[in-house]
């Protein structure tokens, strides 16, 4: 199962991967308008230890304690990803109360939001990863 | 082949269910459903009266959940009897069931307080079933005067979802201040606050005495008017079918770490168990969803022939009004660390170099991290908590809890 993984080594610190994730999710198809004037919420973050930055993005962890504790069945788990149904969703937040990664958050539209490795929007592959000018983060199988 | 019986149809019999075919596709489960539908999120139904969900989004699992499972489910009925040496289980009708192994996730049921004159109140309903939300539904008019006794969990999500169906809403309880299981004076003001001014009138530190027709007269001689009376004092778990046949059970029926009651092979998951809670050392009833699921799935490993423990429970709730979330876990044991918010507040327990328990108001971005410190007991001179009050991030993990969880698989 491919996933997005970060080599903080290389990691610049330039927040392009929040903008990238704002803008594959926004459903435009002008990056400037999807993101001028707007505060974005992206799926993956950049954090701050010291001299190193890093990206964090859901782990789609094989024992995902977000899905086990769902309580309107909104967020799953198919063939190694997980997905939230924005239907489904009513937005009670369990979810990101027990996400050990804080990558599960509230979203403009009442459901929670997350990673869904841009298989869900137009883009088809991590932009997160498609848009990293120094490969900090890749998207590759690591068993 | 082995032979699964499951009592009850909840968030914990479909753990017990994906628990054991995570083991074993072919054993025969027969699931035993007192109510007559397809598994559904129990606290959605305020959701559903506020019109964010419906009957058919509200499904916990797909339509054909049970068909692709092998389950098959005997609706409208209920467990009389266990008998554990047989192992046989006695139905309503008197059917009896063998089994293998058995797992009893019987949910709670509402307590109906005995108040004087209650009997001659005419519209009056609980609020845990779809029946329930509905038979509730149908009594509401843009008239009604709603008292809801009880200021929990389940009285105020019910006073939310119906806050567009009706007039007005009273909300009476004895406890002096709303939400009082989970939440200290302080953070409850902050949360009442939002529901008065949603609309919702409180009568605190107050409850009815008896009831007079359509007029109840409080405990300190108010007397308030309605015609749709809510009861929302509390669960109680569903015991009598372990207890009736031997097996321990306090306020909930006793389970091990691997969700196992006294009697033999007869498991127990979900609102009708009580277990330990980590943070405080005291076994209690978790009525929460997420750990009815979890638990399930535990008693569902086990009965298969795996070995699955559970041994890192307590309670947690996420509960929001209007867009303000109040999110709490554990136990308020130890010193607390408190940062006022523009939207409301976070309270953060130690004790003993560990996170015992929370509560944030408001800003409950990646709340998840902290929940994360209690149920891996992380010692807290082991991250820079000083970071982490503050703001709860990873970077006070360090580089090689980093290269773990962020560079492997997990």
């Amino acid at each position: 199962m491919k996933r997005v993984y970060v080599n903080e080594k290389w990691c610049l610190g330039c927040h392009l991967c929040e903008y990238n994730c704002a803008f594959a999710n926004s459903g435009e198809s002008d990056m400037v308008r999807a993101l001028r004037k707007k505060k974005i919420v992206p799926n993956i973050r950049v954090e701050e230890d010291g001299e190193i930055n890093f990206a964090v993005s859901c782990r789609h962890c094989s024992e995902p304690i977000c899905v086990k504790s769902c309580i309107s069945g909104a967020l799953t788990k198919t063939d190694g990803m997980i997905s939230i149904d924005h239907d489904k969703c009513v937005g009670c937040l369990t979810c990101v109360l027990v996400c050990p990664y804080g990558c599960v958050r509230e979203s403009e539209n009442g459901a929670v939001q997350k990673c869904e490795l841009c298989l869900n929007n137009t883009v088809g592959e991590p932009a997160c990863v498609k848009g990293c000018p120094n490969r900090a983060i890749i998207f590759e199988d690591r068993g | 082949m082995k032979n699964y019986v499951i009592i009850g149809n909840g968030a914990a019999a479909v753990g017990v269910i994906e628990g054991i075919r995570s083991l074993d596709r072919d054993g025969k489960i027969t699931v035993v459903s007192r109510e007559n539908r397809h598994v559904y999120c129990r606290p959605l139904i305020s959701y559903l009266l506020e019109g964010k969900t419906d009957e058919n989004l509200m499904l916990y699992r797909p339509e054909d959940f049970y068909e692709r499972n092998g389950v098959k489910v005997i609706y409208g009925k209920s467990a009389e009897s266990l008998d554990p040496k047989s192992k046989k289980v006695i139905l309503g009708n008197g059917e009896a069931l063998d089994y293998d192994e058995i797992c009893i996730a019987a949910g709670s049921s509402p307590f109906v307080p005995p108040i004087e004159g209650l009997e001659s109140v005419k519209k009056r309903h609980s609020f845990m079933t779809l029946d329930d939300a509905e038979a509730l539904a149908a009594d509401l008019t843009p008239d009604s005067e709603v008292l809801i006794i009880g200021a929990g969990l389940i009285g105020l999500k019910c006073a939310e979802g119906i806050l567009g169906r009706c007039k007005k809403i009273t909300v009476c309880d004895l406890a002096p201040r709303v939400l009082s299981s989970i939440l200290d004076s302080d953070c409850a003001a902050i949360m009442q606050k939002r529901l008065e001014q949603m609309g919702i009138e409180f009568l605190l530190g107050d409850t009815v005495s008896r009831f007079e027709g359509e007029k109840a007269i409080m405990q300190s001689g108010a007397a308030v008017g309605f015609d749709v009376l809510v009861t929302a004092v509390g669960v109680r778990a569903n015991t009598s079918l372990v207890k009736s046949a031997g097996g321990e059970t306090g306020r909930g029926i006793s389970v091990d770490t691997r969700m196992r009651t006294t009697l033999p092979s007869v498991y127990a998951a979900g609102d009708c168990t009580e277990s330990l809670d980590i943070t405080s050392g005291v076994k209690k009833v978790m009525a929460i969803m997420p750990l009815a699921y979890i638990q399930g799935r535990c008693a569902g490993i086990n009965m298969a022939g795996g070995d699955e423990e559970l041994n890192n429970s307590f309670p947690m709730n996420s509960i929001g009004f209007n867009g303000l979330h109040c999110m709490s876990a554990g136990s308020y044991d130890g010193d607390c660390w408190e940062q006022k918010t523009e939207r409301g507040i976070k309270r953060l327990y130690t004790k003993d170099n560990l996170l015992k328990g929370f509560i944030i108001i408001g800003d409950i971005d990646r709340a998840g991290i902290y929940t994360s410190l209690i149920r891996n007991k992380t010692p807290l001179d082991s991250v820079d908590f000083e970071l982490l009050k503050k703001s709860p991030s990873l970077a006070p993990f360090g580089k090689a809890f980093r290269d773990e969880k962020l560079g492997g698989v997990i």
